[in-house]
């Protein structure tokens, strides 16, 4: 799994990538009440925002941390959010990406550099 | 969002307190406060509706008008009948500007023979106690009670748990207001609040705050409660927030509360702003309160336009969110009066999007006040 200064998390098998936010930002925004996945079949790059989750107070943008094409999302975050909040790093998954560039993954911060990240923030 | 108190904003009595029960800090009104403990604000919001919940609101203004025939004067800014309000009682009303808009909205209340003790906006107490002395003294005189702290005690389970402490709290009805010996100190009682549910707000000397927050928190029906569902409570109970569902551009008319403005009153036509404010009340205001539940998509929040279904903009959200009982987006908005029917079908836009909403009467979620005492 590596990550972004965003609180993304992204984690390879193949060529798809599957994204979330870390639990780290979960917990940072509270208790998540809407999620906006992105449709499938769109083509994003590295750092666009490509979704949006919604705490109780407000919304913010999720990036996509690699380049591609969405292949799926979440559709149970429809109808439970809250799972973004109990499981962020498994089922509160946004959404999988079939990736156009795997050395981006490279560039992003392993488990160790990320912890670390957030203790210096 | 830092979890410590910032030192260059104000203190109430209970920050440390919060502090250490794992609360996440906020500045709101120039103070520090809690917006959630370690629960959140959806379980606190629920528990709140469910049990007890407890507020620290500290950073309100309270205030003692005193003087020559305090009532009468204080009629000069406000469209209430305070002349006739009985002891032991307080009323919702707002100070009006010259225009008719709305420069706070407050209670004001007879809890003993001490003239009348007043509760006003955190956000807006300076400028409001200002106005107050500038139209009214020196044969009125308004004592801003800066030693004083204030706890509000909430939902179903409010009464049986401050009766624990302080039984005579079980004969008083809504809106009651008095003073009496509690927890060893003197309190100012009433049975009120901003969550839509029966309960009490507590004002304490604040060298006792602690000791009472602590102990009323040892009852296992009662959790602190923050900021956070503080907002999303009195949202779901149709309340208006200063500052985002009122301002000194908007009337009681058109904010639908004009049952503050007794007939008494009405008739007399003697409150600032009389003139707009009697002409809204034959003709109807240009714009008026509604609420809209969001039926599809995200919740929508102060700002979002809202449109007919034809597309047009015809008025905007004050207030909006999610709502933890209903489990949907719920707003404030002013639209035109021809649209302000329930049933209504309009759309709010939240972020470029329109969304099916509906017009809805407010509280969204019922009042459950208790109007008579128990015994």
């Amino acid at each position: 799994m590596r990550f972004t200064k965003d609180h993304e998390w992204v984690s390879l098998d193949g060529d798809v990538a599957t994204v979330g936010i870390t639990a780290h930002a979960a917990e940072q925004l509270g208790d998540v009440v809407f999620v906006e996945t992105p449709e499938v079949g769109k083509a994003v790059k590295a750092g666009d925002a490509f979704a949006v989750v919604e705490s109780v107070k407000a919304a913010s943008d999720v990036y996509a941390p690699v380049s591609g094409e969405v292949v799926e999302a979440n559709e149970a975050l429809a109808g439970s959010p809250e799972t973004v909040n109990a499981e962020p790093e498994a089922g509160g998954w946004f959404a999988k990406i079939r990736v156009s560039d795997p050395a981006e993954l490279d560039a992003l911060m392993d488990k160790a550099a990320y912890d670390a990240f957030v203790a210096s923030l | 969002m830092s979890d410590q108190a910032d030192t260059s904003l104000k203190t109430t009595p209970l920050t440390a307190t919060h502090v250490a029960l794992g609360a996440r800090m906020v500045p709101f009104a120039g103070y520090s406060m809690p917006v959630q403990y370690a629960d959140g604000v959806l379980k606190e919001h629920l528990w709140t509706r469910e049990n007890a919940g407890l507020f620290d609101v500290s950073h309100m203004g309270q205030a003692r008008l005193r003087g020559v025939a305090p009532l009468a004067a204080f009629e000069e800014l406000v469209p209430g009948d305070f002349i006739g309000l009985k002891p032991g009682k307080q009323k919702y009303s707002m100070l009006l500007n010259r225009q008719g808009g709305i420069i706070d909205d407050l209670m004001a209340g007879r809890p003993d023979d001490d003239g009348l003790f007043i509760i006003v906006n955190g956000a807006c107490k300076d400028n409001d106690f200002r106005v107050i002395d500038d139209e009214l003294a020196p044969q009125v005189q308004i004592e801003r009670l800066e030693d004083r702290a204030l706890i509000a005690l909430q939902g179903p389970k409010a009464v049986e748990a401050l009766a624990a402490h302080v039984p005579a709290v079980a004969d008083m009805a809504f809106m009651d207001i008095r003073t009496m010996p509690a927890f060893g100190v003197d309190a100012i009682i009433s049975r009120s609040g901003y969550t839509g549910e029966d309960g009490f707000e507590i004002s304490i000397p604040a060298d006792a705050a602690v000791r009472v927050w602590t102990l009323l928190l040892e009852d296992e029906r009662v959790k602190p409660i923050g900021l956070g569902a503080r907002d999303s409570l009195r949202l779901e109970a149709g309340l208006p927030l200063y500052g985002h569902d009122l301002d000194e551009s908007v009337s009681p008319v058109e904010a639908g509360l004009t049952f503050a403005i007794n007939k008494n009153r009405r008739e007399q036509r003697d409150f600032p702003g009389a003139a707009r404010i009697t002409r809204e009340l034959a003709e109807g205001p240009a714009r008026v309160r509604v609420g809209l539940k969001v039926l599809e998509g995200a919740p929508a929040r102060e700002g979002a336009e809202v449109a007919d279904e034809a597309g047009q903009v015809v008025g905007v959200v004050t207030s909006g969110g999610y709502s933890p009982s209903l489990k949907q987006g719920i707003a404030l908005a002013f639209v035109p009066p021809a649209l302000a029917t329930p049933g209504e079908k309009l759309k709010v836009i939240v972020r470029g999007k329109p969304q099916a909403a509906e017009v809805v009467k407010t509280p969204f979620v019922p009042h459950r006040y208790v109007r008579k005492a128990a015994r």
